[in-house]
């Protein structure tokens, strides 16, 4: 268990720069689910909870989501759920139970960039924007691919597009970590694969979204590509399951995701 | 850091450390209903509501909950004994060391969900482990007192 | 008035259910230390100089103990009636430690936060040692698991220390390999079992203080007081008259609390410091060191005629016991004795092999505790020769398994006295739709496989548990019940009041149960063994028949008519031909007023010769995702003898929760250790129990048998009741999709991978 010397909660956004500003080595407090896993001291800690980000917020042209928003929220949001084939609360309810999903924050959950996230490929399937306070606004796939640099995420803004989705996961337990996952979204006729939980953090294969996308319908067969997906990422080996399984494995949900998304 | 929180509609005064979680801090109020079953998030036994909504409070910083409502089993004993009598004519309490987070999140997804279906039920207690039922006397149990039948 | 056959709701069910403050820590007082341990990050090692100055110097630090302040007398932590079968070959601590998690420095303070800051001030400097953490190179490593020289056995068993033997047991009747060799078929396979943990939800705890005479007492999360109390005393080194155990409210033990894992820490540092001490292990500490089932390593013979009659069968393996010897010899020989019964048609059994130690956790109790290891191991090859035979899993049973009366090679004479295991198949069978789908549906990528297998425990230990009660009538006319078993959740306490109420012909609500105090209960080897029910159940139907006797001689002198022709019916002793009653309680109110009469109670011992088989058949159906081997659970049915139910609400929910458990070992819960030995399934996150989504649908019918020496009939179901998921998947898994997993657990990947090897 981490313990905390001392706590600031600022109530604007401003006051957390100036925080942060003066302290360089604050430590964000999310959900505090894998804090909770660390003997972490932690000399000063900031409480984004009253900085009114735990909204979302939905615009003519965005869905944008607070920090603090919960898991919760995200699964129960009936914008989510209408938009992009609810692939988002999806990817979210196989984490767990509904008690911890009302703990976990988003702002935390990409922040962390976790190898076994559910919800940065489905995030990735959209046009995702993370929103950093001093960063500012970056495409979420820059942010991932960025060293983590000491900032606050304050939101996540997804465009509202009409694209197709399709979220796929494979556990043992229902509640255990994925061994793999993958999204598929299709935009026009812009395709993305992503992959996750290889177990590094979820990617985009561009190559094989790209044979997909320059392809019409008919000529390149899901099978293809999704072997050029599991051609192009690099998966490892962990307790849970090894590289040649997972490599394997990405070639049957990437199949299946475009098939659902063709569906 | 001092603080008030409002616990089965009585309010506290209390001066928690700012990485006190809630499930020690009621604890030590004498809610001893609040268990803590596996230190990594994910057995759902010290599940309380907060501002209605079921919660982890061994995950749930203490200071985070001052302004909301905090509700522990102790709180709603009529109708947890409605649902216990109900649970136990199953045999289904078994050791009972899961049942009051159990409990707190069956009454929840009550009166959260309208006329959910078996796999609403499981998907709304995943985060609630037992050990001891194997959970299909469990699911009899909801089952019975969702028809609102009275034991 | 009837309470046997009823599915009356457990007495403390509500209450518990509810949160109220009835398990150990919640009966800690205000000033209780708290204590924590240091435990070895290495997996073998000595600990070559302790340094403790600047933990005992903090502030609030009240005691910190090494080896150098306990008593250098071993002892063995098994809850076992003495003398204990397992080796004495543990200190409270000890100079070297054995296992990542052994223990290495006791420490209480006034609160948690300081004694783990005091935990990280003790200053360790270790000689390492090379680690035993392979079951199979365990033998003759060149590491000694226990060089000591004061290490003690109570009996013969076989333990070798300097080859790293704790155990080793031989049971072998007739010519083996002559038999083997006039078999038309024999088949043979290699198994191995993981080291599955109990996870019960409430871990590890104890509270101890000292009481007004200056005795130790110990409240503590146990299934074995008594075991407890005779166990601390020689820990110790203090006479058992100065312990008092005492069990409330427990939340689970499935085995794990047949140990005394970890009541010796606070009792020391309350003989120490004179205060109350607690200690509350962490989910971590309960997975990485206490205990869990033996992982076992077997390799299987059976050979069979052309028309599938076995004929012989040879069980030849290892089990691991870990660190220390707990329940090594008694886990390995259950093995084979809960198994090899069943196929009586046999002219030759071989049961051999050795427990052995290595530098892992040590092994225990869990639920079937060695049954549930070899009945994956011989359901499996039998599964493997119906197979190989071509004949129907359910007919290859039918025709080799014992029946009531007949005896087998490993019963020396003895006769089976109860069973409707051939009923079970045939009702599991039509239950789950066998005839339909044996062996698969194929469903696009999805193919759906049955599986079955069966399997027998004990109830009780036959001439060693032996368990007494008490009964009184109280003053005011109701009943004081006094038993030393230990309700677990079970609801033990519960069908105890439904037999003395049946015997009593009462109200269950004239009745009060107290267990378990070992200042007041009479002897009780503790809940383990699958022995309440059977043991403890005929020790309280003598006691209660006993009382019944004894009421009515007081009636017979009040009404003037002879006792035996009296009826007790409920609250009034009546005479059918006069038709005249008196009341038991003017009974009771008059024997305890006036010289010349005496409160009636009565007292029964029961221990018994034989232990009488449940048994339990059991069916699988699973649907195999033949793209990524993903096993999907549908419908498990199982099908129990337990003799007659006493409780059939709460025999049924033991029966569910004993399949998901076995359904966990089969299908979810891995055991991974890293190269260094430390055990890295260490929480509830990486070591998966089922969720309520995981497990299908569990279906359990009874087949109620008649046990002539159990109470009303009932044998045991507690136990036996786990021990067929594994290999009833497993078959299924097989039958859908022709890979046979010989390693527990089945994982995705293990499935996917022999589909490859197969195509």
């Amino acid at each position: 268990m981490f313990t905390i010397e001392s706590l600031h909660q600022p109530q604007t956004l401003s006051e957390v720069k100036q925080l942060v500003e003066k302290y360089p080595d604050i430590t964000v407090l999310g959900g505090c689910g894998f804090l909770k896993l660390s003997s972490r001291k932690i000399p000063v800690a900031l409480d984004l909870s009253r900085c009114e980000l735990e909204k979302i917020h939905e615009t003519e042209q965005h869905i944008e989501i607070g920090a603090m928003v919960t898991l919760r929220d995200i699964e129960k949001n009936p914008a989510l759920n209408q938009w992009f084939d609810g692939a988002l609360p999806k990817a979210v309810s196989h984490i767990l139970g509904v008690q911890f999903r009302s703990c976990a924050t988003i702002g935390a959950s990409v922040y962390a960039k976790y190898g076994f996230s559910d919800i940065l490929p489905a995030l990735l399937a959209l046009d995702t924007q993370v929103e950093l306070l001093r960063g500012g606004r970056m495409p979420l796939v820059d942010f991932l691919s960025k060293p983590i640099t000491r900032d606050v995420l304050t939101r996540i803004v997804i465009t509202k597009d009409k694209r197709r989705v399709s979220y796929q996961n494979l556990r043992n337990a229902g509640a255990d970590f994925p061994l793999l996952n993958a999204a598929v979204s299709k935009h026009d006729a812009e395709w993305k694969i992503i992959v996750g939980a290889r177990p590094a953090r979820a990617e985009i294969a561009v190559q094989a979204s790209k044979l997909l996308t320059s392809s019409a319908y008919g000529t390149v067969d899901s099978g293809t590509v999704a072997m050029a997906a599991s051609m192009e990422l690099a998966f490892g080996s962990n307790n849970k399951a090894s590289a040649e399984y997972r490599q394997a494995m990405c070639q049957v949900l990437v199949k299946r995701a475009i098939e659902e998304v063709l569906a | 850091m001092k603080l008030e929180l409002l616990i089965n509609q009585k309010i506290y005064a209390l001066d928690v450390a700012p990485d006190e979680m809630l499930a020690d801090t009621l604890r030590s109020k004498g809610f001893l209903s609040i268990r803590k079953g596996c230190d990594t998030s994910c057995c759902g036994l010290c599940t309380v509501w907060i501002d209605g909504k079921p919660v982890l409070s061994c995950t749930m910083l203490s200071f985070r909950v001052a302004g909301k409502a905090i509700t522990t089993i102790e709180g709603i004993q009529p109708e947890a004994e409605k649902f216990a009598r109900i649970l136990a004519a199953e045999g289904s309490e078994q050791c009972g060391f899961c049942s009051p987070g159990f409990i707190m999140t069956v009454i929840a997804m009550k009166n959260e969900l309208k006329n959910p279906t078996e796999q609403d039920i499981q998907h709304y207690l995943a985060g609630n482990l037992c050990r001891c039922t194997g959970y299909m006397g469990q699911m009899r149990a909801i089952k019975t007192y969702l028809r609102g039948e009275v034991q | 008035m009837k309470w046997v056959g009823r599915s009356v709701s457990k007495i403390d069910g509500v209450a518990i259910a509810t949160g109220k403050p009835l398990y150990t820590e919640d009966l800690t007082v205000p000033g209780t230390l708290v204590v924590k341990l240091l435990r070895s990050p290495h997996a073998f090692a000595r600990i070559k100089s302790i340094d403790v100055a600047a933990a005992k110097q903090m502030v609030g630090v009240e005691c910190v103990l090494t080896h150098q302040d306990v008593p250098q007398v071993r002892f063995t932590k098994a809850g076992q009636s003495f003398p204990e079968p397992s080796p004495y070959d543990r200190l409270i601590l000890d100079p070297i430690v054995r296992y990542v998690g052994d223990e290495v420095a006791i420490v209480a303070a006034v609160d948690e936060k300081t004694a783990l800051a005091a935990l990280d001030l003790i200053k360790v400097e270790y000689e390492v040692f090379e680690p035993v953490l392979d079951l199979s190179s365990a033998i003759d490593h060149p590491s000694v698991v226990h060089p000591e020289t004061d290490l003690h056995c109570n009996f013969p068993i076989g333990l070798e220390q300097q080859r790293n033997i704790a155990s080793s047991h031989t049971v072998e009747v007739g010519d083996l390999a002559a038999e083997l060799a006039l078999c038309d078929v024999v088949v043979e396979e290699t198994y191995k079992t993981q080291a599955q943990a109990q996870a019960m939800m409430e871990t590890f705890r104890s509270f101890t203080y000292l009481d007004q005479a200056g005795r130790l007492v110990v409240i503590s999360s146990t299934q074995i007081p008594f075991h407890v109390r005779r166990q601390l005393a020689r820990a110790l080194q203090i006479p058992a008259t100065r312990i008092r155990v005492i069990k409330p409210r427990i939340g689970g033990g499935f085995g794990a609390k047949q140990t005394g894992v970890c009541e010796v820490y606070p009792a020391i540092v309350t003989l120490k410091t004179g205060k109350p001490a607690k200690v509350v292990y962490e989910r971590k500490e309960t997975f990485i060191a206490s205990n869990s089932r033996h992982a076992t390593e077997f390799k299987v013979r059976m050979g069979a005629s052309h028309d599938g009659i076995i004929r012989a069968i040879e069980i030849v393996g290892l089990s691991d016991t870990g660190a220390y010897g707990e329940h090594a010899p008694t886990v390995f020989a259950v093995i084979g004795d809960k198994t090899m019964p069943l196929y009586n048609k046999t002219k030759a059994i071989r049961y051999q092999g050795h427990a052995v130690y290595t530098n892992k956790l040590p092994g225990g109790a869990l639920r079937g505790y060695g049954a549930t290891q070899g009945t994956f191991v011989q359901e499996s090859t039998v599964n493997k020769l119906a197979a190989e035979l071509g004949i129907d899993p359910t007919e290859i049973r039918l025709k080799n398994l014992i029946r009531e009366t007949e005896t087998s090679l490993y019963y020396k004479g003895k006769k089976l006295g109860s069973s409707s295991l051939h009923r079970c198949i045939e009702t599991g069978k039509s239950m789950i739709g066998w005839d339909a789908k044996f062996p698969r549906i194929e469903q696009g990528s999805k193919v759906r496989g049955v599986g079955m297998a069966v399997t027998m425990q004990g109830s009780g230990i036959a001439n060693i548990d032996t368990a007494s009660a008490e009964i009184r009538l109280n003053d005011d006319g109701f009943y004081t019940v006094l038993v030393g078993s230990t309700d677990m959740g079970t609801g033990s306490d519960t069908i105890l009041l439904q037999m003395a109420a049946d015997v009593l012909n009462a109200d269950m609500d004239q009745f009060i149960i107290n267990a378990a105090d070992t200042d007041v209960s009479p002897f009780d080897p503790g809940s383990y063994a699958s022995s309440t029910t059977y043991v403890t159940g005929m020790a309280v139907k003598k006691a209660a028949e006993e009382l019944r006797c004894k009421i009515l001689e007081q009636a017979a002198k009040v009404l003037q008519a002879p006792a035996d022709q009296l009826e007790l019916s409920g609250e009034q002793c009546v005479d059918p031909a006069s038709g005249k009653t008196v009341s038991v309680a003017s009974i009771a109110a008059a024997a305890v007023v006036g010289p010349d009469h005496r409160q009636l109670s009565a007292y029964a011992t029961f221990g018994s010769p034989v232990s009488p088989p449940p048994f339990v058949a059991g069916f699988a159906e699973v649907e195999v995702d033949k793209e990524t081997g993903k096993v999907t659970l549908l419908d498990f049915v199982a099908v129990v003898d337990c003799g007659t139910v006493i409780n059939p609400a709460l025999a049924r929910v033991q029966t569910e929760g004993g399949i998901v458990q076995g359904i966990g070992m089969a299908l979810f819960e891995d055991v991974q250790y890293d190269k260094k030995g430390n055990l890295q399934s260490n929480s509830f996150m990486t070591y998966k129990i089922p969720g309520r989504s995981d497990v299908g649908i569990v279906r359990v019918a009874f087949e109620e048998s008649y046990e002539p020496t159990g109470p009303f009939g009932a044998k045991s179901v507690g136990e036996v009741v786990i021990n067929t998921p594994a290999p009833a998947i497993v078959a299924a898994i097989y039958n859908a999709v022709g890979v046979q997993i010989s390693e527990l657990p089945v994982t995705p990947e293990k499935v996917f991978k022999g589909m490859q090897q197969k195509s």
